[in-house]
Formats: structure tokens, C-alpha cells, sequence
């Protein structure tokens, strides 16, 4: 093992750290690989200075680093250590599994890791799974009497408890008084909330608030941990559209959607991607904890733009089906003049909106009582800034 | 007790006959002549959450005639549909046995069992010469199982030219048949009912969701059933021959459970998702557990798997059903004039 004294006396050469990162597989042979080829250690960052110092660093993913810093990142990274936003250590993180009953990836997940938390353990990090409506769960039933998903909002969980609340809004109580409160310091730092979906939505990542720069290194990280598989992030920030949900007791809360999945069912498939995401998800907590400074970064979403009901009758009665040519299409460009309803009898309505727009949710099971037939999402590229962890300072987040 | 109306399975006597272009042997059957089909039903919702039926139902209200034929729409379980459940206290597609439709009404008599009656009162009698002539029933599947006809006998004429016609005429999925092998009283199904029926099931379809291509295929199917009966009932003669893709229940295989919590701890195996009707062979991938492992098929018989990965079965313990393909051979067909 070497340390950082031998290292620190190597002379200067001039390719980059990340260049040998790219080609080693273990910590070893990146050490190795610096001292041969007489690498500047004291030009990497001082935080990962410290994880290659370590005797055993069970985070030390190399790979991972790697897609970090590719070169300019790097470059940018060694030259700039200020406009870097400090953030608390995310020391509390929550998995929620069973928000809506008959979601089953997250309800077999979280069901599996309360038994055996062995694959969500992270140095430094209290990661507790939580079923958040078990009555639904038990019935497998999205719900028993409201949408959990939705009763997080102010006047629920400031309402006097009492049994004669919805049993949802009983439990967003409880949830609040665990996890939370909202809005306050001792609020848990991040909270993952895994859902299923019958729309055809690859693994989505859902994002609430644009400037939540801790969630966008995140999920910058896990989409380039997962590709060349796509990772659409679905920003939700929207005046009407945005939704109370039990997640937002955090201070950082992620949305996971991964579909598509009929109600009820388990995909093996399904069930696997959603894991991965997590495990990148993790990581990147635990390299964030270890000290790790991610340089600054872009993310491309998808904003939240309007709701699209199906076609009604006078009675209310739906009138039409997502079209053929839309059914499947999460994600994909709807121009004016396209295909997206058909009626029961053959007719084609068109999409009648002033420029192209990249619809999701597209035939949701849970949604037809919401009214809503998709959503159409506009793409947007949102910028985060350096990031790392607060040592000593008291930033608040 | 020979019913009128009703396919026996005492009808056709088989010839064999040698055919003098090809040097084989095929099987040719007596023509059969049955009443006309005048009393058609078409049923959907009878589970409350397989929307291409509901819909498909609402559409065909306004049709009360094909040709000669009168045409009763029926929405099963309306409680369930409004619920969108698949059933409110127990599976209604299971209460039409004898012994359920005989059962004496008391205030603790589930919400299906009633309502099974009240059906057999509309559609039925069950087995007697009241019934409708035809009951089709509409049902969706999270299953990726194309378009299946499901029925009871290996020798009801009607249903068999009905799915032939289907078959050969349906190209946008592909079109099989399912046989249960079960005597009439302990037929549980609604299409039981009638003096001919049967069920159609499409799938790949979530519950609570209606899809436009699978909804297209279902009114594919109807709308060729109803063609049949018109011609049918107008006098068409329909030629003998063979049907294949005939598959007929074996057993069932569940999911492995956790022996404490019964809950599951594996999920179908990538290798068999969406691969229903395709060979099993003994050792090929069943399930894949949690923890990683494979549970690999160990039945001594290579059969076609069905029904994979239907929501409805966890909790009837399915995780599959397995058949064995057959073909069937079919007499020529016409109209009983009086």
C-alpha cells in the first residue's frame, strides 16, 4: 500500500490522472499506474487524495470515477475549488417501497431489504427501507381510501389526527412525524420513493425542484452509470401540476418510476433496472459522504407542461383510447398534426398544440380517474454547480 | 339426456379415407347440421378491471340484431366495473358450477354468487333448452397470450368453425384455442351458460387500461363472430377439416414461496416473460429468485406454457398454466332447416 508521502514525491508529468483512471480496474493498479508514469498526485482533489489513501474504502468504484472525471470535468474540477456548494452529509436516507399498494418492484425491494439490508448498506449512511401503506399493500390495491401520493400537502399534515381522517392522511401524519417534518432540519436527507408504472417510461427519475443541486449531481451520476440505457428525468416543478408527495418530507426527495408494469405483476426485468438505479444511487451518496467533489455538470429533463384528458361524452364516459401511434411512445417527439386519440369506432383525433412537445405518462391505469390521459413535457437543460460535502461549516441546505 | 341445440359427444362418426394424390390418410368426418343460432349474448365486465370488453360491450349496445339473430349485451359485474376490480367479494367467473347456481340465497351470500344467479336466470338456464343459443364472454390478460378462445369441448361445431373463421381471417395477433377438459356441471365460467360458448381473451393488457390495438383485435374477433352466426344462420355450409393450435390444460405451476410468509421470492424468469405458448423444455428457466438463483422446469413432458404472469393468479397460487398442443378435426357444418 503507498502512501502519501511517497506518492506526493513523484515528479510532475503532464497526462491527466483521469487518462490512467479510464484504463485501471482496481485502486492497486491506478496507484501503480501514477507512480510509473510519475503522475501529480497533488493535483488531484484533495478528497480523493484521501480515498486512495485509505487502507479499505468499499466505496472506491473506479469505473464510476471515471465517468466523473472525463477530462474537461476534471480539468475544470483541478482548476476551480470555488462557486462549490456545500451540502450536509446525506447521513439519513429512506427507501420507500408500497406508496401505492400494487406497485410491486418497490414492495418486493423494500420488502427484501427490511428482511436482509445488506445490499443497501453504505459506510456512513443510516439507509432504512419503509412500506409506507401497508393496508394497500396487503390488499394490493393502489390505495385504501385517498392516494397516499397526493395527501402530503400542509393542511393534511397540519390537521388535528384523528380516526376520522382518511387512513392515508393518517399515515402521511405518522410518515411526517418519522422522516420529517417537512421543511425542517431534522428532516431525513434523502428519500428514494420506487413506483411502477403501466406507461411505457423506461426508468424515469422524477426531480421536484430545478435548483436541488445535490439531486441533480445525482442524477447525473446515475445517468452515466446506467448508459448507454437512457435515464429520462421528469421535472415536476409546475404551479398546478405538482403534487404533494410522501417523499417531499425530505430535503432531498427522488422520484423513481419504472415502467411498464401492469398493476399487481412483477417483471424480473422491471424489478432488476430498479434495482441498479439505486445501487448508482447509493454509491453516489456514500462517494458524496467520503468527501468526493463533483464538478460542475448539465442535466437534460423534461418539465412538466399540461395534462391531457381523454375524450369524453357529456356523461363523462371516455370516448376515445390513446392512439395506436402514441400508445408506447413515452418520451418521444408529438408534433401538431399527429395521431392521439382513436375513437371506439376508428376515428383519429390529432394533437392540436402550437409546437412539438414530448408527452409522458402515456395511458397510466391510475390516471383515468385523475383525468388524465398523458402529460406533455417540455425538454429543458437545467445546470448544477460543483458540489461536495460541508466540513466544520454550518452551510444550511 | 340429448338437449336440442346442444354439440353432444356422441355427433360425428369418423371415416377414414385414403386420398389417392397425396399417399396420406386424412380424416373426414359426417356433416352435421345444428339448430340456428338466434339468441346470441355478448358479456363484458365480468371481471370489473378488463376494459376492452366494458368498452367493447358499450359500443354494441346499440346493435340489438345480426341478420336473423337477436344480440343481448350484458355488463356482467357492474359493481366491479364501476370499482374498476376485478370482483367486490368473490371472482364471479368462478361461481357458475351446478353446485354455486343451486346454492340457497342467505344475507351472507356473496355479492358474485347473487349476482352468477341472476345471470343464469338472463342467459340460462344453465343445460336447459331456454338458454341463449351463443354466450361470448370478453376478458383481457396481463399475459402476453395474443387472442384465445377458451372453451370446454373438443366437439362443439359452432365454437370450432368460430374459431377457425377467426383464425384465418385475424392477422394483427396470433389466434389459438384453449381447451379445459371439465363435464358441464363443473364448468365455472359464465359462457358455461349458454348452449354454445366460450370465452376470448387478449392479452398483453395491464388491468384498469384499455389499449387501442388490443381493443382492436377484440372487436376483430366479435365482429367475425357475429359474422359466422349471420352466415350461418343464413345458410352457408361451412367445409370440414382440421383446427390447430389447440392447447389443452395440464397442470399448474406456482411461484416459490417463502414457506413462513407465503409471499414470493422469485418472479418468472426473463427467459419465459412473454414467451406464452412457446416449448418448455425439462431444465429450461422457470423463475428467478431474488437472491439470484434460476429455478429451472423439471417435469419429465415438453408442454406449452399460458396464463404466464397473470396479476389475477397470484393470488389463486398460478404462476402458469401448462398445455399440450393438439389439432382437432372438424365436420362440415350447416344450418337445421325445419
Amino acid at each position: 500500500m503507498y502512501n502519501t508521502t511517497e506518492l506526493c514525491s513523484v515528479v510532475s508529468g503532464h497526462s491527466s490522472p483521469a487518462a490512467i483512471l479510464c484504463k485501471c480496474t482496481t485502486r492497486t493498479a491506478f496507484i501503480s499506474q501514477l507512480v510509473k508514469k510519475r503522475q501529480p498526485w497533488f493535483l488531484l482533489p484533495g478528497n480523493f487524495q484521501r480515498l486512495l489513501s485509505e487502507s479499505s474504502s468499499s466505496c472506491f468504484h473506479l469505473r464510476a470515477c471515471n465517468q466523473l472525471f472525463n477530462i474537461p470535468a476534471f480539468t475544470t474540477a483541478m482548476t476551480s475549488s470555488t462557486n462549490v456548494s456545500c451540502f450536509h452529509e446525506a447521513r439519513r436516507v429512506a427507501i420507500f417501497g408500497g406508496t401505492h399498494g400494487n406497485e410491486m418492484s418497490g414492495v418486493t425491494l423494500v420488502n427484501l431489504w427490511i428482511q436482509n439490508g445488506k445490499e443497501i448498506h453504505r459506510k456512513g449512511v443510516e439507509t432504512k427501507p419503509f412500506i409506507t401503506n401497508p393496508r394497500a399493500v396487503e390488499k394490493c390495491t393502489r390505495y385504501v381510501d385517498t392516494d397516499l401520493n397526493r395527501a402530503f400537502t400542509t393542511e393534511n399534515l397540519s390537521a388535528p389526527n384523528g380516526d376520522d381522517l382518511p387512513y392515508e392522511v393518517q399515515r402521511a401524519q405518522q410518515i411526517n412525524g418519522i422522516f420529517g417534518p417537512k421543511g425542517s432540519p431534522e428532516a431525513y436527507d434523502v428519500i428514494f420513493d420506487l413506483h411502477n408504472t403501466t406507461s411505457n417510461m423506461g426508468c424515469t427519475l422524477i426531480l421536484e425542484s430545478s435548483k436541488d443541486h445535490f439531486n441533480l449531481q445525482m442524477m447525473h451520476y446515475i445517468k452515466k452509470a446506467i448508459a448507454p440505457d437512457s435515464c429520462p428525468v421528469l421535472l415536476t416543478e409546475h404551479p398546478l401540476l405538482k403534487y404533494s408527495t410522501s417523499r417531499s418530507v425530505a430535503k432531498h426527495p427522488i422520484g423513481l418510476e419504472v415502467g411498464p408494469q401492469p398493476q399487481g405483476v412483477l417483471r424480473s426485468n422491471i424489478f432488476e433496472s430498479m434495482r441498479v438505479v439505486l445501487k448508482h444511487a447509493l454509491d453516489f451518496i456514500e462517494l458524496f459522504n467520503e468527501g468526493l467533489e463533483f464538478p460542475p455538470c448539465t442535466v437534460d429533463v423534461f418539465r412538466v407542461s399540461e395534462k391531457m384528458d381523454y375524450p369524453r361524452d357529456t356523461n363523462g364516459n371516455i370516448i376515445a383510447m390513446v392512439h395506436p401511434n402514441l400508445q408506447d411512445c413515452d418520451w418521444e417527439p408529438l408534433n401538431p398534426g399527429d395521431p392521439m386519440f382513436q375513437t371506439f369506432d376508428g376515428t383519429t383525433l390529432c394533437y392540436e398544440g402550437a409546437g412539438t412537445v414530448y408527452p409522458t405518462f402515456i395511458n397510466e391505469a391510475a390516471y383515468y380517474e385523475k383525468q388524465q390521459a398523458f402529460v406533455t413535457t417540455r425538454r429543458e437543460t437545467l445546470a448544477a454547480g460543483a458540489i461536495k460535502k460541508n466540513i466544520g461549516q454550518s452551510y444550511s441546505v | 339426456m340429448e338437449i336440442p341445440g346442444y354439440a353432444g359427444r356422441h355427433d360425428a362418426r369418423l371415416q377414414r379415407k385414403q386420398s389417392a394424390f397425396h399417399g396420406s390418410t386424412t380424416v373426414s368426418m359426417e356433416p352435421v347440421s345444428l339448430p340456428p343460432q338466434s339468441r346470441v349474448a355478448l358479456c363484458g365486465g365480468t371481471h370489473g378491471n378488463e376494459m376492452s370488453g366494458v368498452y367493447l360491450v358499450r359500443e354494441l349496445q346499440k346493435l340489438e340484431k345480426v341478420g336473423s339473430a337477436t344480440l343481448t349485451t350484458v355488463i356482467s359485474n357492474p359493481r366491479a366495473v364501476q370499482m374498476c376490480k376485478r370482483y367486490t367479494d368473490v371472482d364471479l367467473n368462478r361461481c357458475f358450477t351446478d353446485a354455486i347456481l343451486s346454492s340457497p340465497v342467505t344475507d351472507a351470500t356473496p355479492y358474485e354468487v347473487r349476482r352468477a344467479q341472476e345471470l343464469n336466470t338472463l342467459l340460462g338456464p344453465k343445460g336447459s333448452a331456454g338458454a341463449m343459443d351463443l354466450v361470448c364472454d370478453l376478458h383481457n390478460t396481463t399475459a402476453n397470450m395474443g387472442l384465445c378462445l377458451i372453451s370446454y369441448s373438443a366437439q362443439d361445431w359452432v365454437i370450432l368453425h368460430i374459431y377457425r373463421q377467426i383464425q384465418r381471417k385475424i392477422t394483427s395477433a396470433p389466434v389459438r384455442f384453449i381447451l379445459l377438459d371439465l363435464p358441464l356441471a363443473d364448468a365455472y365460467s359464465q359462457d358455461s351458460l349458454g348452449k354454445h360458448g366460450f370465452s376470448i381473451e387478449v392479452g398483453p393488457q395491464p388491468h384498469g387500461v384499455v389499449r387501442a390495438d388490443i381493443f382492436n383485435i377484440m372487436k376483430e374477433a366479435v365482429d367475425q363472430t357475429l359474422d359466422w352466426v349471420q352466415c350461418f344462420n343464413s345458410g352457408s355450409a361451412f367445409e370440414g377439416g382440421e383446427v390447430d393450435d389447440v392447447y389443452t390444460f395440464v397442470k399448474s405451476i406456482d411461484y416459490p414461496r417463502d414457506p413462513e410468509t407465503n409471499q414470493i421470492t422469485a418472479a418468472i424468469h426473463p427467459q419465459l416473460q412473454d414467451r406464452d405458448f412457446c416449448l418448455l423444455h425439462p431444465g429450461d428457466p422457470m423463475f428467478l429468485m431474488f437472491s439470484g438463483e434460476i429455478v429451472k422446469y423439471e417435469g419429465v413432458e415438453v408442454l406449452h406454457p399460458y396464463f404466464v404472469n397473470e396479476c389475477a393468479y397470484y393470488e389463486k397460487s398460478i404462476a402458469f398454466h401448462l398445455a399440450r398442443k393438439m389439432t382437432l378435426t372438424i365436420p362440415p357444418l350447416r344450418v337445421k332447416r325445419d
